[in-house]
């Protein structure tokens, strides 16, 4: 697989002739985009679609059995007692909660999202990352979010980042690879964008913006770079990569504008699970909340939302 | 119940075109029939003549205006006349507290101006909600803070009023004109008789309104409604000492052809065709929502659009294909919806000026693209439209349009970019996108153009001068240079 790659030894010239963003327009188109007003019916549409797209997530080092327990519940039945609202798309979770969440979730089409390669920061060996990935796959996860070398990355060592996506992607087998970027970590949006060609030209199956451990973490105009690298990337190789905002989502609004700039960017055909996701630990009871008052015209109190 | 990703991507089609989200109309009072502003009073116009005044997204008349005469015009800058001793003479500190005053009623009652705004004229409500109302606002500001300062903005000269000014203003930004001409006027002192454009009257009447407000001594301000006879008798008065014209060339060259001889001061904004030129080195995604801002903007209706795109012809193709899948996603329909990106053609003579060069590129043999587009029944609508295989005798690459309408051309070289660049009667604005700052620069001192914008397009602040070069008209406003054109320095 990494002998085949055809770009191998060319990766650093190849990164260097990646075009530019620039960061003005980039920041301005992503301002005017927020500013659409989403109303009525699509509101209730775009709800509905966030939660399904939802990566529910926790990443703590106090989660036990019994807090993936009660997050899976939740994600399969956000709102207990009313099945019109939908399953999230995943929860996701550290490789050591593996196997609580496969149990809680059997029988659910809910996925089980594992982070692994020394997430957050990826400073460690990249056989451990292997070791990590493969161990993550057996243990049950469908999709694997791992994390670039930023280190490498900032250093300019592309080959090393390159050959180590390729080789968590082989680990992967079938499960699906997110890649996260740490956004937050790169910069500029130059280094976005090079980063996001990177990971997809790797085998990225998602390309992530942040862990969620480091501010800034996903913010509208680096999203917009890296959904307009997936559509040259696209046009190029015919490859539809999806992309997950992550980090800092918490309110419905902000998960409303990513959809926007999601259709205006990449247009419908990425408005689905398969190839959009919201990674969110505190969003969904805020989405619950705006759907309730969409249907009803009322706010409930937040006393009718399950905390989990 | 698990929906498939073909049933969820129609799905996503279907229900994703945003609903309806119409800007609220009703704190907005429209009177059934203005008068003229006189004086500091609206009153009934000597001709006893109205006009209507329609929305042009609708073709329903808004309300009627009055047709300013001879003698209305007279009134008016009397009127003026009296008023600029006081105002001259007024300590510059008071001139400015008004001009302050003015600034914070016009952002006080923002969302009534940005509806009347869109309504009368057919501009999307975000643009003159984001864009209009608050430049408005900001040149009242910005001018306020030079009326106590006129000494220190031009040292070792003495700077005194001219008089009355005679303004005549365009209907593509009715308000942000009215600001453009009547800050820099008052701040220099000079009392001013202002005509808005025939078919953009409203706003200028809600600023007879604030005026009044403000209690701005009479006569300062007067505003006289009508068509192109009244403004050629504003311009024609003897009590008037300086004029300042936006609007479009061949008017610009009566105008200045009337006033030879007359001593009157003149500054002339006129048309333009404007190059937005791409480098192979560009930022092309950002260089695309520069291009749609460019000449999309106000549908075309701006003197300084982008409306010639000049594109290194090694990077064309991934760009055209970039630019026509952006096309697509613009939305065209009722203005006062927030989500509205292009409005209404401004009135039913402009569309067909529009209709018409469209035509004469057709014929001619450029290549036609426009997205799909549903074009609402009533009202004056024309699609975002895109020109392929233009050279540089088409009229299309010519004349000034006006409207959504841009027209594509290649280049290999700098040399040949600016080349082209400048091949054109007029030199309004220009734009360079490329990552080579040392390209930019070269360019701008090639460019003879007024405005050469960088890596963005269409961006105005107050403090930054603006005006053309040939027959894009002379003068400056905006900056230090739109006060030296209200006042007497030597």
């Amino acid at each position: 697989m990494v002998a085949t790659a055809l770009s191998l030894t060319h990766i650093g010239s190849l990164m260097r002739g990646v075009r530019s963003v620039d960061e003005v327009g980039a920041d301005e188109r992503a301002a005017s985009l927020a500013k659409r007003s989403i109303k009525k019916a699509s509101k209730l549409w775009a709800l509905d679609l966030a939660v399904r797209c939802m990566d529910l997530t926790t990443l703590e080092g106090s989660d036990t059995p019994g807090k993936v327990a009660a997050l899976c519940a939740k994600g399969i039945r956000p709102k207990p007692g009313d099945p019109t609202i939908p399953s999230v798309a995943a929860i996701c979770i550290y490789p050591a909660r593996i196997a609580d969440a496969v149990e809680h979730l059997r029988g659910s089409h809910v996925r089980v999202a594992s982070v692994a390669t020394a997430f957050p920061s990826g400073q460690s060996f990249t056989s451990i990352k292997i070791a990590e990935t493969e161990d993550s796959v057996r243990a049950g996860a469908n999709e694997i979010d791992m994390v670039i070398d930023r280190g490498a990355f900032l250093a300019g060592d592309y080959q090393r980042v390159y050959d180590e996506v390729v080789a968590v992607k082989e680990a992967c087998g079938n499960a699906h690879l997110k890649v996260i970027l740490e956004t937050g970590e790169l910069g500029t949006y130059d280094a976005v964008r090079r980063a996001s060609i990177l990971a997809m030209a790797a085998g990225a199956d998602f390309i992530k913006t942040s862990t969620g451990k480091v501010q800034p973490a996903a913010t509208l105009p680096v999203s917009l770079v890296m959904m307009e690298a997936i559509r040259d990337f696209v046009r190029e190789t015919g490859r539809p990569v999806g992309f997950k905002a992550a980090g800092g989502i918490r309110t419905s609004k902000q998960a409303i504008a990513y959809l926007v700039l999601l259709y205006e960017t990449l247009g419908a055909d990425w408005m689905t699970p398969d190839l959009f996701r919201l990674g969110a630990s505190t969003l969904l009871n805020d989405v619950l909340m705006q759907i309730d008052k969409e249907r009803s015209g009322v706010y409930q109190s937040p006393d009718y939302f399950t905390i989990d | 119940m698990a929906i498939t990703k073909k049933q969820s991507t129609e799905l996503a089609k279907q229900v994703f075109e945003y609903a309806p989200a119409p800007e609220s109309i009703d704190h907005v009072k429209i009177q059934p029939r203005y008068g003229l502003f006189i004086n500091g009073k609206l009153v009934e116009p000597h001709s006893k003549k109205h006009f209507p005044t329609i929305n042009p997204a609708t073709e329903k008349k808004l309300a009627e205006v009055s047709e300013a005469d001879e003698v209305d015009v007279d009134r008016a800058v009397k009127a003026a006349g009296k008023a600029f001793d006081s105002w001259a003479h007024l300590a510059p500190s008071r001139r400015a507290r008004y001009l302050f005053r003015i600034s914070r009623l016009i952002q006080e009652r923002a969302r009534e101006l940005a509806v009347v705004e869109t309504m009368d004229g057919g501009k999307p409500i975000k643009e003159s909600r984001d864009v209009d109302i608050p430049l408005s606002a900001a040149h009242f500001f910005y001018y306020g803070g030079w009326a106590d300062k006129l000494e220190w903005a031009f040292p070792n000269r003495r700077p005194r009023p001219l008089g009355v000014a005679g303004q005549v203003i365009p209907w593509n930004f009715p308000l942000l004109m009215l600001a453009w001409k009547i800050a820099p006027a008052l701040a220099a002192g000079n009392t001013v008789v202002l005509k808005p454009a025939e078919t953009t009257p409203l706003s200028a009447m809600v600023f007879a309104e604030i005026c009044m407000q403000a209690e701005l001594p009479p006569g300062v301000v007067n505003i006289v409604t009508g068509a192109g006879k009244t403004g050629s008798l504003v311009v024609a008065h003897p009590g008037v000492k300086k004029v300042a014209f936006t609007g479009s060339t061949e008017v610009g060259k009566l105008i200045q052809r009337s006033l030879a001889g007359t001593g009157k001061k003149l500054t002339l904004e006129l048309g333009g065709k404007a190059a937005n030129i791409v480098f192979e080195d560009a930022p092309l995604d950002q260089a695309v929502e520069g291009i749609v801002n460019g000449i999309y903007f106000n549908q075309g209706h701006v003197c300084c659009a982008g409306s010639r795109l000049l594109v290194q012809e090694s990077i064309a193709e991934p760009l055209m294909e970039k630019l026509k899948r952006r096309l697509g996603t613009l939305r065209l329909g009722d203005p006062l919806d927030k989500n509205t990106d292009i409005g209404a053609i401004n009135s039913r003579a402009q569309l067909e000026k529009i209709q018409g060069l469209v035509q004469s590129g057709l014929d001619e043999g450029a290549e036609l693209y426009q997205p799909e587009c549903v074009l609402p029944e009533r009202g004056f609508w024309f699609p975002p439209t895109l020109f392929t295989n233009v050279s540089q005798s088409y009229r299309i690459a010519r004349e000034e349009i006006f409207g959504p309408v841009l027209s594509v051309l290649t280049f290999r070289t700098p040399a040949e970019a600016v080349e082209k660049a400048n091949n054109t009667p007029y030199g309004l604005s220009a734009g360079v996108w490329t990552d080579k700052g040392s390209r930019i620069l070269w360019m701008a001192e090639r460019l003879r153009a007024g405005v050469v914008w960088a890596n963005t397009f269409n961006r105005f602040d107050p403090t930054s001068p603006f005006g053309g070069y040939k027959e894009s008209g002379y003068g400056r406003e905006g900056g230090l240079h739109g006060l030296a054109a209200y006042l007497d320095l030597n």
